[in-house]
């Protein structure tokens, strides 16, 4: 099994060792030269830390864990990986196969657990499939839409021996379909659209990123003079500041990239799954537009938006065809209304987020001073909440796979050990994890895992003494009962210093600077626990059940 | 739009917990099947499942991408009652000396195009099969003597346009060239297919 992985090029494994697992962590002892295997302090935060591996590294993360409590520890993660379209494989440890229904020690049926939330998942009995189930998880895992894959291996076959006769990669199955074939046909009536469009719109997600088709998207971006605006799991897939990003969309989007999605007339969306963060009212979203939509993933055309002309296939491959078929143009007018509403923004949400004169520190200016740092090189890893839209809203990414977040989960307590995976994908660029503080007490115990391994990763935590987006909806949709929001929290830099980790907590703004820059200069891990104001809201916001062009700016 | 039936057809592989994995694309949307059949196909190795439920087209057509989408899933296909020819199979066990007494037995298995299967000295078993308003009439002709036990298979459906149908499956197995062919490029190329 191990033979395996490394021919399939894996050098990185996390994990957590138990007793139905013990055969594999025996063998992997002999093969610490060749893996490295990171003992994390929780199976959640091993599977996380996987998450956050692939999507800085491009590659397949890989976890163990062991049976039982040690694989449902997993499901958090196997959900998140699942529907932000993750490519991992977890290799859990299982009873006896003749121990199998039997309620023996530490047994669950993690096959029927983990099958709402994998790609596929295969129990293996007997060590002989072992190279072959492995050869197939790992191509499964990262082909056609990308996915969490996980195997169960009993222990007998852990221990069985058997003769290997090496080991060879999957590249077909007869029942699996990855690329849908390209349809010249599709692709000229979506360049049509385009090139007669007066108003056209492009919305992007991670798909562009999945894909390895940053560049192919750029050109077509370039070419067509389209404005362009993301999902956050698409953020970074074109720089922050290039002149025809508009900015994001959805729940805590930009103004413009929202409410003119409901005036554009032809909406070409890539790689992106029209989410309900992202449409807010489905029947009042985009009903004036004909939709392109590009997706690797049949399942996902007309499941939520209806298009006019639906381009299934790898982005990778149809962007440059459809690149091909366009006129250059540059929209020029069209462009002024985005430069309209982002100055709407600035005035009325954003000067005021991101420089304050007085008063307490937001977590807008936090972002902005550390953009000036980082000089948006470096991975963001975000938690779920306030911080996360603040930080999606502002942080600069001038790279790729620079914004590593839980999108459609939305799982506390991912940043974490997200950013500690994230950085072993990504070993020389700077790793911030930035975190509220509710969603770092749900996976604190990976400071451990930080200080055995030595890890740099920087740790933000914007502490506003509460639940904050929950208090924030509290507060605008139930008369301002805060009912459970106010959390109280342990000194976070003694915890941090518990574990060697060096920090400070800052509360003045004239503190602020100083603190960020010393946390970036710092050599190893460093915590900085930045107190916010405590009621701040994130504007502007689509309010449940409201179209997108009913976006509120206060 | 309107609820109706919908026959879903699905070919896949023969895959332990391939059931469970069609089943909760099912449940997870809170829909119930009406009626699922499952077994090897006219094809070594592959399989058909005959599912029914109640949904309007729209939600019909989503579901079976979901379930295309599957790993082991080779292709599924979804029709309307007017579409297929379908049948269900019933069973029904009663005692036979009331039956050899009070019902004209000849005349009973006639008009209800019913058979017998087995007579013994305690009970008697008839079968019939027909949509589900013929085989409940046999249940309320046979309940005021004492049906025993009864039961009822689910559905199986034969697509009308079932030449093409079946064609297209064999093509599959044999790569022939033709649009489903060129859908599923990867399908049996010999050596080069990875099958467990």
């Amino acid at each position: 099994m191990l033979d395996a992985l490394i021919a399939e090029g894996v050098d990185t494994i996390f994990g957590y060792p138990g007793g139905a697992i013990m055969p594999i962590y025996d063998a992997l002892f002999d093969y610490s030269d060749k893996l490295n295997h990171i003992l994390v302090r929780h199976e959640q935060g091993g599977i996380h830390a996987g998450q956050g591996y692939a999507r800085t590294s491009g590659k397949v993360g890989v976890v163990f864990a062991t049976s039982g409590p040690g694989a449902t520890n997993l499901v958090t993660g196997l959900a998140d990986a699942q529907i932000d379209s993750t490519p991992l494989v977890c290799i859990t440890g299982q009873v006896f196969a003749h121990l199998l229904g039997t309620d023996a020690f530490q047994e669950t049926d993690v096959i029927n657990i983990t099958t709402p939330v994998t790609k596929w998942n295969y129990q293996v009995t007997d060590a002989t499939e072992i190279p072959e189930v492995l050869a197939k998880a790992f191509y499964i895992a990262k082909s056609g839409r990308p996915g969490p894959v996980l195997i169960d291996i009993t222990k007998n076959a852990q221990i069985q021996k058997f003769s290997y006769e090496g080991y060879t990669k999957c590249d077909h199955i007869r029942s699996y379909r990855p690329k849908p074939i390209v349809r010249p046909q599709y692709i000229q009536q979506a360049a049509e659209l385009i090139n007669n469009a007066k108003r056209p719109f492009i919305i992007w997600g991670q798909g562009v990123i999945l894909g390895s088709a940053e560049d192919e998207f750029k050109a077509f971006v370039e070419k067509s003079g389209i404005p362009a605006a993301w999902t956050i799991l698409g953020a970074g897939a074109i720089p922050t500041d290039h002149p025809l990003n508009v900015g994001m969309l959805g729940m805590h989007g930009n103004y413009g990239p929202n409410v003119l999605t409901n005036e554009c007339d032809v909406l070409i969306a890539i790689g992106m799954r029209f989410d309900d963060r992202v449409t807010g009212r489905l029947d009042k979203y985009a009903k004036q537009a004909k939709v392109v939509h590009l997706d690797i993933d049949p399942a996902e055309i007309d499941k939520n938006v209806k298009s006019t002309v639906p381009v299934w296939g790898d982005c990778k491959e149809t962007l440059p065809l459809l690149t091909a078929l366009i006129e250059p143009k540059t929209h020029t007018k069209w462009h002024e209304r985005f430069d309209d509403y982002s100055q709407q923004e600035y005035d009325a949400v954003i000067h005021a987020e991101l420089n304050p004169a007085s008063g307490e520190l937001t977590m807008g200016e936090v972002i902005k001073q550390l953009n000036e740092l980082t000089k948006g090189e470096a991975v963001i890893v975000t938690d779920v909440g306030q911080h996360q839209m603040v930080a999606c809203r502002y942080a600069i990414l001038n790279k790729t796979r620079s914004n590593i977040t839980s999108g459609g989960l939305g799982t506390m307590g991912f940043a974490l050990p997200a950013a500690i995976g994230a950085k072993f994908g990504a070993q020389e660029r700077d790793v911030i994890a930035i975190i509220g503080d509710g969603g770092f007490q749900m996976t604190l115990q990976e400071l451990g895992t930080i200080m055995q391994t030595g890890i740099d990763i920087k740790i933000i935590i914007l502490n506003n003494k509460f639940l904050g987006m929950v208090r924030q909806w509290q507060e605008l949709f139930n008369e301002r009962r805060y009912s459970f929001v106010d959390i109280e929290s342990p000194d976070f830099v003694a915890v941090a210093a518990a574990y060697k980790i060096p920090g400070k907590c800052v509360s003045d703004r004239a503190d602020l600077a100083g603190a960020l820059k010393e946390m970036m200069e710092s050599k190893g891990s460093y915590l900085l626990e930045v107190m916010v104001t405590k009621e701040n809201n994130v504007f502007p916001m689509v309010p449940q059940g409201c179209s997108v062009a009913e976006i509120r700016l206060k | 739009m309107e609820k109706q039936e919908y026959n879903i057809t699905v070919y896949t592989e023969n895959q332990i917990g391939l059931l469970s994995r069609i089943a909760i694309i099912f449940t997870r949307r809170k829909i119930n099947i009406e009626s699922l059949n499952t077994s090897p196909s006219e094809i070594d190795s592959i399989h058909r499942f005959n599912i029914v439920i109640s949904e309007s087209e729209d939600v019909v057509r989503k579901l079976c991408r979901q379930i295309e989408k599957q790993v082991e899933v080779l292709k599924v296909y979804f029709h309307t009652n007017e579409d297929v020819i379908w049948q269900e199979l019933a069973l029904y066990k009663v005692s036979t000396d009331v039956i050899a007494e009070k019902v004209s037995v000849e005349r009973l298995l006639r008009e209800n195009g019913a058979r017998v299967v087995v007579i013994r000295k305690d009970y008697t078993v008839f079968e019939t099969t027909g949509h589900r308003e013929e085989t409940d009439t046999l249940i309320s002709i046979l309940q005021p003597y004492g049906l025993i036990e009864f039961v009822r298979s689910a559905r199986v459906a034969i697509i009308k346009d079932s030449d093409g149908f079946n064609s297209k499956i064999r093509e599959f197995e044999r790569l022939e060239p033709g649009e489903e062919v060129i859908e599923n490029e990867y399908l049996n190329q010999g050596q080069k297919v990875f099958t467990m």
